[in-house]
């Protein structure tokens, strides 16, 4: 379900930006399309002036075409086809530009939309992490959703309609001036009375319907947090008290809702009867002045002219509406082009990640199949170095904040040689995950810098760092798709052995295999039907099919239970051999036998060794293992 | 369905039948003020025309007029109150429905489907609802009285009409069946569209550190092109139904214009009567689009109104005995060869043969893998679910023959998935005791060791918890959440993993306050790590929904194999959590 919109008013642009944004659309709208977009304002041009034509046509058709014959003995008839020959053309005429007009708009809406929803994904794509982190989800999700559609509508009925109308009014106007500008002027001065009228209604409408909307967002929030906590009322006896809450909070929306309906409903038969009234006082002051004698004027040109008068109200009424969906949708636009208009993340490295064939005097050659060899290729100045690629990772002097204000690493200095498992361990919050994003640059070091097999990271192209590390996540998010894609997503051409290899690695193949379709079970809802645990497996999966050189393990196994874990342990031991390995654990057991153990607080490494030393040093970490005996 | 949702009008009834009475004389009022337009014309102008008949026409259209506009606002004012009173009761009906929810019925529904279903379906249903009381009264009615009364103007201009009529209906019939089909899928497609991007940003570390980007700009790129695809086909049938009905009423204005003109010619009618037949033309295509209108908004809101009547029609799966038990002696609990199955069918029992003895007072814990049952296992003490087989005592008392409220008062427990709600820390402690002074809270606060970050806040007590309980830490959350079960002042509680982001040291120190300050109740303790239970009573070892292990820590650890594995692995290698 896409997330719902913030409640209320979509906040109104300045008048500048309006401009700009307005004119950006038109630019993406009309690319390509030029051709198609002249020939739709052409025949809504066409279409107005063809319609106040084919009104006037009915004072031909009464005072030339019938009203002359009318009691004649022999009465010629071709006036009469004449006329209605006339608005046979006319009619048809419209008919086919209002179809052209409509035709021609649906590839001009629908690939301006498409183009738009496709540059956001790509712009966001390549957005940094700290993007994310500061904008809110649904927020983003909107952007897709509602703010799309607010465009759509406008591309396809706010701007033709509005430019229809204007023309209509125009036209039609011309038309009523040169029956009679004496009726016209009296038909404008009940115009203004009629507007105002409406303006006033709409005015009320919308103070009701912001209410209406703010307290629709309070039940709507209430029944999302009470509905997801039903099975805690339930445990708590809370019933009574939830269904109190929601009655005071329905009975308010109920109230704010039915003022808001009751203005929208009597909005219609108010306007509708106005323009009636308005259609009374010109035929009855018609007829008086007909009558009467005061002005040159047939029955055919009172007819025609009330005919005018109804063609008149419409186009007025309907510009106000679609100028306030235009405003609307330029709200949208605006936060669509703000998204595309995102810096990307800046990727300033040259050395990129190349497959090599080691020659049998040891040096290497790039090549394109599969070894099982990897070199960064470093550009020099006379062409390029490779440099093997061991997994060698060094900090030196790391400090870190995600904001200026809030240092969370501080000074930190570690290295870990090939092959070698080092493990962060400390309270939540002192910087362990911190120090693994900055490995795959997902944050920027502040000061310091991190050394990748005697690279500089910030040197080596983001991507080709990324794809050199594995990464299995604390919480794992999985993609709608069936299992063996999950774990492909990977390694995009890894077999379908390759697949359960490393299922069986993560020991997720035992699971997978129970499930109804096994490896071809569709996974929905962000894997909802699985376990926290299984999905975790899963993940471990995924990272062992992309093989990567080195591994990063963010509490990877804290959903496993500790029996499970245990089973696991070996695949994991598996995938770990022969690879550079930053894990961080919670448990203890997980980081027992690495290499070495940093033990973190507030960004600082307190403490570091083997589990032996670091327990032979009797201090936090000691503390930390022991917890349990403490109090004993 | 259509007699659940009428019986939630309730007190609107009336207003439910005034809006389309309202709604008819507006009508009568809009198709008879063409009809004395045509005499107007025809009679005040003819020959040298008669000035006190247009006058006196003028004002009877005046005067009805304004009925219409009397008419037409009480109609739209009554149908207002109709629909969103409607609306509120079906909120509430639904509401107070799932209050009476078993957690087997929410399990069935799951909890956003219930939203879904209690906000934007429910919306959708008062807007069809609005809609059928005023434009389906409306829009029929609006054709049959134009018609009736241009048969009455002119019979043989009228027939025109006849024909006409079929012809746009079934124009109109094909395109929105057409149509329909393409909505449809366009729909799904674009719940696709939604699900990819929320998806993609949910995962965006993972789509960044396997380098997917342009693997998901191109699945993206997939769904936008099938979405545009689809929709222009949808609209180039679409963008026909406009120039069509166009196309229909002109050809007959130009018939009008033909035939009446030489009816006119001849003096069989007047002007004023050939120019009210266009008037009549009008309303009968409007009255047609509306309809068009109203079958595609009645297509999809069906959808939404079985839904809701779903929910309304589901039986809640447990219900009080007549006459129940509304008193727990004691915290004893007696599992007597209890079977339970979530799903019926053979071989699915996730718990089998449980038969076990809890007495009054003491701790028990209970470890197992993953998918042993184990919170299944609790769950049935407070008769969340019922068993499938065998019988489960409380107290002495079978758990069916209590009343729930009573059970579940005696029966406290902290869920594995804890919720918090909106509101200050007092009022979610509330929810354990209504009446909880400060001090009893404090009591609680302590003793789940909540007090050394709640004494923290500058508002105490008073700190506002955001909604889902976003502002504080997981650990936190479950001290709270033991606190709040602790108000209720159990006879049993029972904690499902409820420590598990707890640090060691803070959750030895609520298991020792445990023993020392509520002695009497009896304590459940599930947990994944051993610590947690090493010191219980008892210790139930869970494997596959049964019971492979009973007995303290020693006998365990020397006679059950599961037992001495999971241990070795957290323990004597040295392990364990350290939040």
């Amino acid at each position: 379900m896409p997330p719902r919109r913030p409640m209320g008013p979509p906040p109104k642009l300045p008048k500048g930006r309006m401009k700009e944004v307005f004119v950006r659309l038109i630019k993406i709208v009309s690319k390509g399309y030029v051709l198609n977009l002249v020939i739709v304002f052409a025949c809504i041009i066409l279409r107005a002036i063809l319609s106040a034509y084919g009104v006037s046509l009915l004072k031909d058709l009464i005072d030339d075409g019938i009203r002359p014959m009318v009691g004649v003995a022999n009465p010629d008839f071709h006036p009469l086809y004449l006329v209605v020959e006339k608005m046979a053309v006319t009619y048809i005429l419209v008919v086919i530009m209002a179809w052209v007009q409509s035709r021609l708009m649906i590839n001009v809406s629908q690939d301006a939309l498409r183009n738009l929803r496709n540059a956001m994904m790509r712009k966001m794509q390549t957005l940094s992490l700290k993007f994310f982190d500061t904008n809110k989800n649904g927020d983003l999700m909107s952007r897709y959703t509602n703010d799309i559609d607010t465009i759509r509508q406008m591309i396809s009925q706010g701007i033709p309609n509005l430019f229809s109308s204007i023309v209509t009014i125009i036209a039609v106007f011309y038309g009523m001036v040169r029956m009679s500008w004496q009726l016209t002027g009296f038909v404008i001065i009940c115009l203004v009375v009629i507007v105002t009228v409406g303006k006033f209604l709409a005015g009320k409408s919308s103070i009701f319907y912001v209410a209406q909307q703010k307290s629709l967002g309070k039940v709507n929030g209430y029944i999302e947090e009470m509905l997801n906590g039903q099975k805690v009322i339930k445990v708590f006896n809370h019933e009574e008290e939830a269904v109190a809450d929601f009655k005071t909070l329905n009975e308010d929306l109920c109230n704010n809702a039915k003022r808001a309906s009751i203005f929208a409903n009597i909005m219609m038969p108010v306007m509708a009867q106005m323009s009636n009234f308005l259609y009374f006082f010109v035929a009855v002051f018609g007829a008086a002045v007909i009558i009467k004698g005061y002005l040159p004027i047939t029955l055919g040109t009172l007819i025609a002219f009330l005919q005018y008068t109804k063609n008149f109200t419409n186009p007025i009424t309907q510009v106000s509406q679609e100028v306030t969906s235009v405003v609307m949708a330029m709200a949208g636009a605006d936060r669509v082009f703000t998204l595309i208009d995102e810096t990307p993340e800046v990727d300033e490295g040259k050395v990129t990640l190349v497959r090599v064939r080691v020659n049998a005097d040891g040096t290497m050659e790039e090549c394109e199949e599969r070894t099982e060899h990897w070199a960064w290729k470093k550009p020099t100045e006379d062409g390029f170095e490779l440099v093997e690629l061991k997994g060698f990772v060094e900090f030196k002097n790391v400090v870190f904040g995600y904001n200026e204000e809030k240092i969370v690493l501080n000074d930190i200095s570690l290295y870990a040689k090939p092959g070698q498992k080092i493990a962060f361990v400390g309270h939540t919050g002192a910087g362990k995950t911190t120090i693994t994003n900055l490995i795959n640059r997902f944050y920027d070091v502040n000061s310091g810098e991190i050394i990748y097999d005697g690279i500089n990271v910030n040197d080596i192209k983001k991507s080709d760092l990324r794809r050199s590390l594995g990464i299995v996540l604390q919480d794992t998010h999985l993609f709608t798709g069936t299992i063996r894609e999950n774990i492909r997503y990977g390694r995009l051409d890894a077999t379908d052995e390759d697949v359960v290899n490393a299922a069986k690695l993560a020991n997720a193949d035992y699971f997978i295999r129970h499930l109804k379709d096994g490896y071809d079970t569709v996974i929905t809802g962000d894997g909802g039907m699985l376990s926290q645990g299984q999905r975790q497996l899963l993940s471990i999966a995924r990272a062992a099919v992309a093989d990567p050189p080195v591994l990063i393990l963010d509490e990877a196994t804290s959903s496993i239970d500790t029996r499970t874990e245990r089973i696991v342990q070996d695949g994991m031991d598996k995938l770990m051999d022969g690879r550079t390995v930053f894990v961080i654990a919670h448990r203890l057991s997980t980081v027992r036998n690495s290499k070495a153990i940093l033990y973190l607080e507030n960004g600082k490494i307190k403490e570091r060794g083997t589990h032996e030393e670091l327990l032979s040093m009797r201090g936090d970490y000691y503390k930390l293992y022991t917890g349990a005996y403490e109090l004993e | 369905m259509i007699k659940k949702i009428a019986s939630c009008i309730g007190e609107y009834k009336k207003n439910t039948i005034l809006a389309p009475l309202l709604m008819i004389m507006e009508v009568l009022m809009d198709t008879m003020i063409p009809y004395i337009m045509a005499s107007l014309i025809n009679k005040g102008l003819s020959g040298n025309g008669d000035y006190n008949y247009v006058v006196k026409t003028g004002i009877i259209m005046l005067v009805m007029s304004v009925l219409g506009l009397a008419f037409g606002m009480t109609s739209g004012i009554n149908a207002a109150i109709a629909s969103t009173g409607l609306a509120k009761n079906l909120r509430t009906a639904l509401f107070n429905k799932v209050q009476l929810f078993s957690f087997e019925n929410i399990d069935r529904f799951s909890s956003s489907s219930l939203i879904t279903r209690l906000t934007s379906d429910v919306t959708n249903v008062q807007n069809t609802f609005q809609m059928i009381i005023r434009m389906c009264v409306r829009a029929p009615l609006m054709m049959v009285f134009a018609l009736i009364m241009s048969f009455k103007l002119n019979a043989k201009l009228a027939l025109l009409f006849v024909v006409a009529v079929p012809v746009l209906a079934v124009v109109l019939y094909f395109i929105i069946t057409n149509v329909h089909g393409f909505f449809k899928r366009m729909f799904k497609e674009i719940d696709n569209l939604n699900n990819d991007v929320q998806e993609n940003l949910l995962n965006i570390r993972t789509v960044k550190a396997y380098v997917r980007e342009s693997y998901e700009i191109d699945k993206f790129e997939r769904i936008s092109e099938t979405i545009a695809t689809i929709a222009k086909k949808a609209e180039r049938i679409l963008v026909l139904q406009m120039p069509v009905m166009m196309l229909v009423v002109n050809v007959i204005n130009i018939l009008l214009s033909l035939i009446g003109g030489k009816f006119a010619i001849y003096g069989d009618i007047q002007v004023g009567t050939l120019n009210t037949m266009f008037t009549y033309t009008m309303q009968i295509l409007m009255s047609l689009m509306m309809v068009s209108f109203i079958m595609v908004m009645l297509v999809m809101s069906i959808a939404s109104a079985e839904r809701i009547t779903e929910v309304l029609s589901e039986e809640p799966t447990l219900a009080n005995k007549e006459n129940p038990v509304t008193e727990v002696k004691n915290g004893e609990i007696r599992f007597e060869h209890v079977s339970f199955a979530y799903e019926k069918g053979e071989d699915k029992d996730v718990l089998r043969d449980i038969d076990l003895v809890i007495n009054s007072g003491e701790t028990v814990g209970i470890v197992g893998g993953t998918g042993s049952s184990k919170s299944t296992l609790v769950q049935l003490i407070p008769r969340l679910y019922d068993v499938t087989k065998g019988s489960l005592k409380v107290g002495g008392v079978d758990v069916r023959n209590y009343d729930m409220k009573a059970l579940r008062d005696s029966v406290s427990m902290v869920l594995q998935k804890n919720e918090i709600f909106s509101g200050t820390i007092a009022s979610n402690m509330r929810w354990g005791d209504k009446e909880a002074t400060y001090d009893d809270i404090k009591k609680a606060l302590d003793l789940s060791c909540a007090s050394e970050f709640v004494d923290k806040y500058e508002d105490g007590y008073e700190y506002k918890i955001e909604q889902g309980g976003t502002n504080v830490s997981g650990g936190q959350k479950q001290r709270l959440c033991i606190a709040r079960a602790l108000l209720k002042k159990p006879k049993i509680l029972i904690l499902d993993d409820s420590t598990s982001a707890v640090d060691m040291k803070t959750d030895a120190l609520i298991r020792e306050g445990f023993k020392n300050f509520i002695p009497d109740t009896t304590k459940i303790i599930i947990a994944q790590r051993i610590s947690s239970v090493m010191d219980a009573d008892k210790i139930i070892v869970l494997d596959e929904g049964r019971v492979v292990g009973l007995g303290t820590h020693d006998e365990l650890y020397k006679n059950n194999d599961i037992y001495r594995e999971v241990y070795d692995s957290q323990v004597k290698g040295g392990d364990d959590d350290a939040a």
